[in-house]
């Protein structure tokens, strides 16, 4: 399975995701520069974490319009599969290929520590390796992570088990103590329509290594292997 | 050619909470009457004439200037 990473000025994920890719999944992987409507034939687009182009005006409002952007919003019409981390996730948003916005923090702080995320959905190509409840350790790192959306959408997603993953504590228990940045409904990452494209505001490339504290982030990328074969 | 000035506010039901700080801020200061402290965005531009002006800043508004799924705006043109 073929992976690409995005890289926009300010990426500073892409190196991660690259070394997670190729290095413990062992699969290819190539960097996909923005300015390229290029996607060099990938199975799957990760759009990283970062700050890309410096976050001007609001969080992904320029990398919505950068040529990899558009190709991967062409890529995602057509059903490829599309990961979006942390900036990846804001940068989603604002191309509509998911839909609510990502907001300041709750506390105006940015958040960087190790959270605890619920699985909502194991029946989607994120998620087919977890069982459902399971939780998993995976660190944010962050200053606007605050999931926002209007009322229908969020009945939507719900109704559609569209939200993957939810803020939780180590036994799987939602409060307002284990939500860190005030995201409506504890909501950490949510799936298209087509559960094809999934933004996530934690960092599941950060924790697939047990070097890095962490390798419970590890089954989102070997869900997308075991869909993929 | 047209001065534009672009308004972008968080939307109402979106808590501001820079807008919360400050507001804060001003009553211990002794401002005690304000309320409804609000922080955005304002952005200038000049357009060149043409009949298709007006459509545009809105276009530019919708697309990139703000997301009106968090965000409000208004818009002055000087001619």
């Amino acid at each position: 399975m073929k992976f690409g990473v995005i890289k926009f000025p300010g990426s500073n994920c892409d190196q991660d995701a690259y070394y997670t890719v190729k290095d413990v999944l062992g699969q290819p992987v190539e960097y996909l520069w923005h300015g390229d409507a290029e996607l060099k034939g990938v199975d799957c687009v990760i759009v990283p974490g970062g700050f890309s182009y410096g976050d001007y005006l609001r969080c992904g409002a320029i990398a919505r319009f950068s040529p990899a952007m558009i190709a991967t919003q062409e890529f995602a019409a057509s059903g490829g599969l599309v990961l979006g981390i942390c900036n990846g996730f804001q940068v989603l948003c604002e191309s509509h290929l998911l839909p609510g916005a990502l907001v300041r923090n709750d506390g105006q702080k940015f958040v960087c520590k190790q959270v605890h995320l619920k699985t909502e959905n194991a029946d989607t190509p994120f998620t087919g390796t977890l069982s459902p409840g399971q939780v998993l350790q995976i660190p944010i790192a962050h200053g606007e992570g605050k999931y926002v959306c209007d009322e229908a959408v969020l009945a939507e997603l719900n109704i559609a088990n569209r939200v993957l993953f939810r803020y939780c504590d180590t036994d799987g228990n939602r409060s307002e103590s284990s939500n860190p940045n005030g995201s409506q409904d504890d909501i950490a990452g949510i799936a298209s329509a087509n559960f094809n494209v999934l933004g996530l505001m934690p960092h599941p490339e950060r924790a697939s290594d047990p070097a890095l504290g962490s390798a419970e982030g590890r089954a989102i990328f070997e869900s997308l292997l075991k869909f993929w074969q | 050619m047209a001065q534009v000035k672009v308004y972008i506010t968080l939307k109402p039901s979106l808590l501001d909470a820079q807008g919360k700080v400050v507001q804060g801020a001003l009553h211990q200061l002794g401002y005690e009457g304000v309320e409804q402290v609000r922080i955005g965005k304002y952005v200038e531009m000049t357009v060149g004439d043409g009949p298709q002006r007006d459509t545009q800043i809105a276009e530019m508004c919708e697309k990139l200037l703000a997301n009106p799924v968090i965000e409000d705006y208004r818009y002055e043109v000087l001619a």
